[in-house]
């Protein structure tokens, strides 16, 4: 019997250009770059954190900005991390789907969770959340924003999030899209390890807890910066 | 136990003449029922019926009848061989199900099966995934003695669990996204940490999983839903270890 296996054609072909195009290579890379975000995202709530320092978002956001060219460089790096989960993700997704095409009658599912069957949603969800996120506080498009100086003469990031907030409608869509991060994260982080293969019986247990410890606390962690503005708890 | 008591169920049982035909339910009762019978054994009955009254019976495959051919492949209200942990529909039994009951029978549903007749479905594409590279190329000769080629024990056990893998496709019948991950995983992992195995891990794991993409099967998305659904109980370790193996093979 004469067949790929045998010969060694596989030695030849470009081992990377596969990760674009074989059914597990877009999965690892649907991993790599969905923690690349979690790692973004981690980041990024820490970052927020400084505003229950007085006067610390201001500081944080000024600092941050300081270097333009490094800032632009990774805004680069982001997109096109987050182009290659999104264009995968919902390639990955219709092929899934048109493998599976005919449901059954009688559902019964046993593993999976609404987290897992709904990261097609969900991921769409954040990509609309990050769009308006971007409008709002980085390009500063929407109509609430206001854009002030603080004491020292920075921009009063405070101000303008705390003006934002006392919007009921902003306040809701913030929160509503860190519960959706959460289910998405959910599923992602410990999925993570499995498609890594760092995985086997005695860690997918520990890595499905851990996963599931660290969306809830990015939840809590975003969603109590309006929470306290709301509730009048952060006050300027 | 109520030895003496019979049940009456409904059955909802998807008939197609063929691959082409559309399909459909068709609501059949199944009387007097022993809670001792199989599931196979009540259809047996049903069938029975059917032909007595000059009708087609329902085709269903079925081969060993003791849950280690893997051959019966019946989706019975909506979990791969009715649910029981490690249990294959032949070994399932009535006195799991209680008078009165409507049980839904389906065949095994994605792309890459297609259905054949009622609840028989083609799963020859399992095959071609094995004969893209679920073996070793080396010719050994005949069989050769015991103990030959030692093994370490957990390696051993390891590549016994993998192996237990019979073949059915309920893990591909239990994706929501019609994937063969598991079936090929069980033969990737069994076969990488054998002696003989190890030196074509790297082709073996392309060439399986590209085949696996072109049979028509769906991606890996970590549902873990094969586990549950498989007779075996095949771990997703074997998943890992799969993605693990394919990570090598890139270097």
């Amino acid at each position: 019997m004469s067949n790929n296996f045998q010969n060694n054609e596989y030695a030849q072909r470009d081992t990377i250009m596969q990760l674009f195009t074989s059914t597990v290579g877009r999965k690892v890379l649907m991993a790599i770059t969905g923690q690349f975000m979690v790692l973004f995202v981690i980041v990024h709530m820490l970052g927020n954190s400084s505003i229950f320092i007085p006067g610390g978002i201001n500081a944080y956001a000024e600092h941050l900005h300081a270097l333009p060219p490094l800032v632009w460089a990774f805004r680069l790096v982001m997109v096109c991390v987050a182009s290659i989960h999104i264009l995968f993700g919902i390639q990955l997704s219709l092929e899934n789907r048109a493998a599976n095409a005919e449901t059954y009658a009688v559902k019964n599912l046993k593993k999976a969770t609404l987290a897992s069957t709904s990261m097609l949603y969900t991921g769409l969800l954040l990509l609309a959340f990050i769009i308006y996120h971007l409008l709002h506080f980085t390009i500063r498009a929407t109509p609430d924003i206001k854009i002030g100086v603080d004491a020292l003469g920075r921009i009063d990031v405070f101000g303008m999030v705390t003006n934002s907030f006392s919007y009921g409608i902003i306040t809701f869509i913030y929160i509503a899209a860190m519960v959706v991060l959460f289910l998405h994260l959910s599923h992602g982080i410990q999925s993570f390890f499995q498609t890594m293969g760092w995985n086997n019986e005695k860690t997918l247990p520990v890595f499905s807890k851990i996963g599931m410890v660290a969306a809830v606390v990015l939840l809590l962690g975003y969603a109590s910066i309006p929470f306290v503005i709301v509730t009048g708890i952060l006050k300027g | 136990m109520s030895h003496d008591k019979t049940m009456n169920l409904t059955l909802h049982v998807w008939r197609q003449k063929g691959p082409k035909d559309p399909g459909k339910f068709e609501v059949y009762d199944a009387k007097d029922v022993s809670p001792d019978q199989s599931f196979l054994e009540m259809l047996d009955e049903v069938n029975e019926d059917l032909i007595k009254a000059g009708k087609d019976p329902i085709a269903f495959d079925h081969d060993c009848r003791e849950g280690i051919c893997g051959m019966c492949s019946q989706v019975i209200n909506g979990m791969a061989h009715g649910g029981q942990d490690r249990t294959t529909v032949c070994q399932l039994h009535m006195r799991m199900f209680k008078d009165g009951d409507t049980i839904y029978i389906e065949p095994w549903r994605a792309r890459a099966f297609p259905v054949i007749k009622d609840l028989v479905v083609d799963r020859i594409a399992l095959d071609t995934i094995i004969q893209a590279g679920g073996y070793t190329s080396a010719h050994t000769g005949g069989i050769a003695d015991g103990n030959a080629i030692l093994v370490p024990k957990p390696e051993a056990e390891y590549a016994m669990d993998a192996a237990e893998c019979i073949g059915c496709g309920a893990c591909v019948a239990g994706c929501p996204n019609g994937s063969a991950m598991l079936f090929t995983s069980a033969k990737v992992s069994q076969l990488a940490v054998l002696p003989q195995g190890q030196a074509e891990a790297a082709r073996r794991v392309k060439e399986m999983t590209e085949t696996l993409q072109e049979c028509g099967f769906g991606n890996c998305t970590n549902h873990y839903e094969c586990q549950a659904a498989c007779p075996k109980g095949i771990n997703v370790k074997f998943i890992a270890k799969l993605n693990r193996e394919y990570l090598k093979s890139l270097f």
